[in-house]
């Protein structure tokens, strides 16, 4: 097959699918629609609230996907076992400060069941692979949630509040941060700590070293250890361009450890997110553990170069040519493996390496 | 190799201290400040390239990656929430988001409020964490018309001195949110230009000091 053949999207897809394949991921299809109520019961999961809704037949309200983890969890099997799934699904939903619905291509892989320290490594390998399918100028963010929820535990604020400073943390703002601590009467240790480890960005094992010097709370270096583990991992798979950044966060009514987001120069947004959420599967009534991570396909596709030529060779002809002599070109110009394209003459030209002209002025 | 930072700044009063600030420390571009018809500006050693755009514009360059950082307003960044890192409070062109209204308003909360506004989303995030059901009036300019002439009963909007309400017979009722011009960056292109970025970033905290 010819690499043009198809199309970036395709390909990555393909690739991954078969890295997911390699190690032990069973293919999983979901289907296209799922009740709505799915989505009403777990709309902070949602990376937007809004859903492409429609009555079934039987008056029921029903949704064209917005996500896929959380019909993989509905309908994972509560048996003490670990399944180890991928997929690939097209997924409906409005990205932020969009102003409309888009069909969007997402691949990815779920671990749920017992997911102890080699699994979440074998997940955040393959997350930083998927990367490295991409591009090699890609850099993966791994945080924790554990370590700031360790710092806020410490003071006693309520969820609201704690949102609004995670959100701060997210958005690298220390003056913000700053700002409001003292609004709220946040103790200065806890001001500290949480500057300090916005300030901790960079190579995962260097600026391990940094975190394990500061003063945490213990809850917090459990979490620590936890990275430094993930980390000790993924140095014996040899991976390369990750970071510690407490600037992932994700909503702790759900993520709970370990969470991760990729980046590939060139693309303007996150190509990659995931992470350990147990606590959805608790909220879902189910039990054990989960991870996992979705590439977000949809952003490939300004990524890759375009090819020079629309065909190879254009076959051109008039109202005098015959059509058998069409035929015959283009069988010699297929057996000789170029990709033809035929039309008459007097059409507009795609771009192509190469013309071949059988009209009567070219016979003449 | 030293990667060129791409920098998008608002048009106007607040650019052009903006880019004294990058000035002093140490990205001048003169041809940034001279009558031409240019649309970017490149200072090759110091390894910026500035242009020009409309202030509400600014996130959305800086958002989707055209460019690298920016300066925005704070009551930009609230009203669109762009997903960006803010990495500086620059601490020029202050103000405050408030709301503002006649002398004499007392909301009796026995109706819908009537609220008009170029922030639609700040008048909306405020008044839902108070439970208060109100009627978003969306309105391009002259905000402060609209009370006076009875198209609203408060308005939500920036207030650098206060003098334009109190001419109007107009007070500030209410303080949201103190605003100024903030320093953001696009999220992916930070993890490839850290170094670049966090350098400015150090500089400018230097220049917003002296």
């Amino acid at each position: 097959m010819k690499p043009e053949t198809l199309s970036t999207q395709e390909r990555i897809m393909l690739e991954l699918r078969e890295l997911y394949l390699g190690y032990g991921y069973r293919p999983y299809k979901v289907g296209k629609f799922e009740e709505y109520d799915l989505y009403m019961r777990n709309k902070k999961f949602l990376a937007s609230e809004k859903v492409l809704t429609f009555s079934d037949t039987n008056g029921k309200l029903k949704a064209l996907k917005p996500d896929v983890t959380l019909s993989i969890v509905k309908n994972a099997k509560d048996d003490g076992r670990t399944q180890k799934l991928c997929y690939t699904e097209t997924v409906y939903r409005v990205p932020r400060n969009a102003y409309g619905f888009r069909e969007i291509m997402q691949t990815g892989l779920e671990c749920i069941g017992r997911v102890d320290d080699y699994a979440a490594g074998e997940v955040l390998m393959l997350a930083a692979r998927s990367l490295a399918q991409i591009s090699e100028r890609y850099v993966l963010d791994v945080s924790d949630v554990g370590v700031l929820s360790g710092v806020l535990a410490e003071e006693p604020i309520g969820d609201a509040d704690c949102a609004k400073l995670l959100s701060l943390v997210g958005e690298k703002n220390l003056h913000g941060l700053a700002a409001t601590c003292a609004e709220l009467g946040v103790s200065e240790l806890t001001a500290k700590r949480l500057s300090d480890l916005v300030l901790a960005c960079g190579p995962l094992q260097q600026t391990l070293d940094r975190v394990e010097s500061l003063d945490l709370p213990q809850t917090s270096r459990d979490s620590v250890a936890g990275l430094r583990r993930m980390s000790d991992m993924l140095d014996a798979y040899k991976i390369k361009n990750v970071n510690l950044d407490f600037s992932v966060v994700n909503d702790m009514d759900y993520y709970n450890g370990l969470v991760f987001r990729g980046f590939v120069e060139g693309i303007p947004s996150g190509i990659l997110a995931g992470g350990r959420y147990d606590n959805l599967l608790l909220r879902m009534g189910k039990h054990g553990e989960a991870i996992g991570f979705a590439v977000y396909l949809d952003q490939l596709e300004r990524f890759m170069e375009q090819p020079a030529f629309e065909t190879e060779a254009l076959v051109l002809y008039d109202e005098e040519t015959d059509p058998l002599a069409i035929v015959r070109a283009t069988e010699t110009l297929r057996a000789r493996g170029y990709n033809c394209r035929v039309q008459r003459e007097d059409e507009p030209c795609p771009t192509c390496r190469e013309i071949v002209r059988l009209t009567k002025e070219a016979n003449t | 190799m030293k990667r060129m930072i791409n920098v998008a700044l608002p048009k106007g009063r607040l650019g052009e201290k903006a880019y004294a600030l990058f000035a002093r420390a140490g990205y001048d571009c003169p041809e940034l400040l001279e009558e031409n018809r240019k649309l970017t500006f490149e200072n090759e050693a110091a390894g910026v390239r500035y242009f020009w755009v409309k202030p509400s514009d600014v996130a959305i360059y800086v958002e989707r990656g055209a460019a690298d950082i920016g300066v925005a307003g704070k009551d930009i960044l609230l009203e669109y929430a762009p997903d960006v890192y803010e990495l500086l409070d620059l601490g020029i062109g202050k103000c405050r988001m408030c709301v503002a209204g006649p002398r004499d308003f007392s909301d009796s909360h026995t109706g819908i409020l009537r609220v008009a506004t170029k922030f639609p989303a700040i008048a909306r995030r405020h008044y839902a964490a108070q439970s208060r059901e109100i009627d978003v009036i969306r309105l391009n300019g002259s905000i402060e018309l609209a009370p006076i002439l009875g198209l609203s009963d408060v308005i939500v909007d920036i207030v650098e001195t206060g003098k334009t309400l109190a001419e109007n017979g107009l007070c500030v009722l209410e303080e949201i949110e103190p605003v100024s011009a903030r320093l953001i960056a696009n999220k992916a292109n930070y993890k490839f230009k850290g170094e670049e970025i966090e350098a400015l970033r150090l500089k400018l905290e230097e220049a917003t000091r002296a």
